[in-house]
């Protein structure tokens, strides 16, 4: 295996940015990326990014946004319609093949100019279930109701996932819901879509980040502290909702073992969970001890949930703590997918 | 100098024509009849609604069976602001039911007055459409179980598969075009052209898209361009675009190159025989009339000709591509 770690990041999200187009709002964050480690896009050995063009309304959207790369002469490059953690993975792999000791992934997404909940509608299956458009939300809430029914969790551990994520998102910039809420001001919330609270619901946002890769000797050249991925594995569950177990997720306890997340003891975690319900599934799922970990420390999807950016945001944000030296070694996780039906999982440690 | 940025309703819709196969065409087939099939697994138990693939062990699965109509509600979830594309107009529950006979259950929707009607373990009951296609929404929804079950009203041997199925999809946007074409299409509305230039190259790109794609950089500086340029090249169309009868065969389309500007972008060559169309030829913007200029690329109705000496163009190799940036 190549060594391979996280030597930049940048991001940015908003409620919404009506006023620029995808590729104005990228292109600093590209530039910012790459410039803070003293890279042009010349020095880059590939580049993939991660974006969906049911966001933009527009096909083949992200090729405007190539641009912002500069791609004369013309780059080696990718893209995934998937949230840009899958293109980091995809980089990773790239790099393990090795012949280049940088890569450069960006994702980006916004969804405040349609309705994300009938964008999202659009990704169920097309024959059984998409014609009766039925939203993420409303599906979550399937899965919600089941796990309070079963005394898989309480109202009140919501609550507390809630209340931990607006507490963590008060010291983040980029988090569009960080005002305090207690625990009993959460649980006197109407029901957004019943089960689900509005707390519970992930705060869309619009917005991107961007994110420098490096090998080896390389790595350790552009930054003094690389955010090493030690472990990484992307696994995904069946896509009919009613042949699996939303109760569980048989996908992301798989990519935690393969990514080797229990091999030692984990300082923080960033989880790419968008309700209040994944986060506690998450947290079964990852094998995650509370006492020992902190949990989104940067407030998480719940804080701010920028479509196609929010997992490979995770990744970027636990590697910056390992920079920081607030944490040794860290875990990212990225979903993409109705009830967490695929998932990623990154191990990354500090030396 | 930043102005307003626009916005402009945006409807992407698009009426996709799904095949079905043997197993979704028979169950589809199936609901035309107002009869719900699963299927059955190795170890027999019945998944509906019925798919291909045994979704555990991949083996392919063919053995139709028919499931109740009535069935058991294991979760649900309240939808209180219905979407226009949705089974029903007022609020509603969705939930996952599984089917008297069935092992595994399905998605759709339960009609009731309000959340309190609602709980798992219900029973409930398909309500029929009474015009059937053979789609999942000939089942109109559920609702609370008030009769006994139907008894069948069709065998497997009589329903006729459905082939193919229609899945419209209506998306509806706010597009906003961002700063630089904001700025161009404002610009427009005063029959103005306004380009950008690259910080680092100097070259002059339009329309502006806020980025240099040769830098990689923000764009900032506008550059005023006029409504003159030449012909860089074109081509001729002889057939008709659906739903453009505004476009009548034979017409030009050319890269036009405004003087000043490092690239083309398209227009229409009018006020001239396609056939007689040149690269090189010099052309100058017909600007629709006054009153009905608007914030628009469509406020240029196409380029006629000067009548100006022909463009000299020495390199055809260069043609359609901006200048190397880098030494």
């Amino acid at each position: 295996m190549i060594d391979v770690a996280v030597v930049s990041f940048t991001q940015r999200q908003q409620a919404s940015i009506p006023a620029e187009s995808e590729v104005e709002f990228m292109v600093p964050l590209m530039q910012q990326a790459k410039e803070s480690v003293g890279l042009t896009q010349r020095d880059i050995g590939f580049t993939c990014s991660g974006s969906s063009d049911f966001l933009a309304g527009q096909a083949f959207s992200f090729v405007m946004t190539i641009d912002g790369t500069g791609p004369v002469p013309p780059i080696s490059e990718s893209h995934v319609e998937q949230d840009g953690a899958w293109a980091l993975y995809e980089a990773w792999v790239k790099l393990q093949c090795g012949g280049i000791d940088t890569a450069f992934v960006y994702s980006y997404g916004k969804s405040s100019p349609g309705s994300i909940r009938d964008v999202l509608a659009t990704q169920m299956d097309p024959y059984y279930v998409c014609p009766l458009w039925p939203d993420t939300y409303a599906v979550e809430a399937l899965a919600a109701r089941l796990m309070l029914e079963n005394g898989d969790v309480s109202e009140r551990r919501l609550a507390e996932i809630a209340c931990r994520s607006r507490a963590n998102a008060a010291s983040n910039p980029h988090a569009v819901r960080a005002e305090a809420k207690s625990v009993s001001d959460i649980l006197a919330e109407d029901y957004a879509v019943d089960p689900l609270r509005p707390s519970d619901l992930p705060a869309e946002a619009d917005g991107g980040c961007a994110v420098v890769l490096a090998a080896g000797e390389r790595a350790r050249e552009l930054c003094e502290r690389p955010a090493w991925i030690r472990g990484i594995d992307h696994r995904s569950d069946a896509h009919t909702l009613g042949v699996r177990d939303l109760t569980s997720s048989m996908s992301a306890r798989l990519a935690a073992q393969h990514a080797g997340t229990a091999h030692d003891k984990v300082d923080l975690a960033e989880l790419h969970a968008p309700f209040t319900t994944s986060e506690h599934l998450l947290i079964d799922a990852l094998g995650i001890d509370e006492d020992a970990t902190a949990v989104n420390p940067s407030g998480g999807a719940l804080a701010a949930h920028t479509m196609m950016a929010s997992g490979l945001i995770r990744i970027g944000e636990a590697a910056a703590r390992i920079w920081s030296g607030e944490g040794d070694r860290a875990l990212a996780h990225a979903t993409s997918g109705p009830c967490l039906q695929q998932n990623l999982v990154c191990v990354l440690e500090g030396d | 100098m930043p102005s307003k940025v626009l916005q402009a309703p945006l409807v992407l819709e698009y009426p996709f024509t799904r095949s079905c196969g043997p197993v979704i065409g028979a169950f589809l087939g199936g609901l035309r009849e107002r009869v719900i099939y699963g299927i059955r697994r190795a170890d027999g138990t019945v998944l509906c609604p019925p798919l291909e693939y045994d979704p555990l062990t991949a083996e392919p699965l063919s053995e139709m069976v028919e499931v109740g109509q009535q069935g058991e509600v294991l979760t649900w979830s309240w939808n209180g602001q219905p979407r226009p594309q949705q089974p029903f107009e007022r609020p509603f529950a969705w939930a996952l039911i599984r089917l008297d006979g069935a092992d595994t259950p399905m998605l759709h929707a339960v009609a009731v007055e309000s959340a309190d009607e609602m709980s798992t373990a219900m029973r409930v009951q398909a309500v029929w459409r009474d015009e059937r296609v053979g789609a999942i929404s000939d089942i109109a929804g559920f609702e609370p179980v008030s009769s006994s079950p139907p008894e069948t009203l069709a065998a497997l041997a009589d329903v006729e598969a459905v082939q193919s199925v229609v899945t419209p999809v209506r998306l509806e946007y706010t597009y906003t075009p961002g700063r630089a074409l904001s700025q161009y299409l404002t610009a427009m509305a005063d029959k103005r052209i306004i380009g950008e230039r690259c910080p680092q190259t100097g070259q002059v790109f339009v329309p502006p898209r806020g980025v240099s794609p040769l830098a990689g950089a923000a764009t900032s500086e506008t550059v005023e361009l006029p409504d003159t340029g030449y012909v860089e090249s074109f081509n001729i169309t002889r057939v008709p675009i659906e739903r453009r009868p505004d476009l009548k065969p034979p017409y030009c389309s050319a890269w036009i190159v405004l003087d000043g500007a490092s690239v083309g972008f398209l227009g229409l060559v009018i006020h001239i025989a396609p056939e007689d169309v040149r690269i090189g030829m010099r052309v100058r913007a017909v600007w629709k009339p006054d009153e009905e200029l608007e914030t628009s690329a469509s406020n240029i109705l196409g380029w006629a000709p000067t009548g100006e000496p022909d463009e000299k163009i020495d390199d055809y190799a260069l043609i359609g591509r901006a200048e190397e940036s880098q030494p």
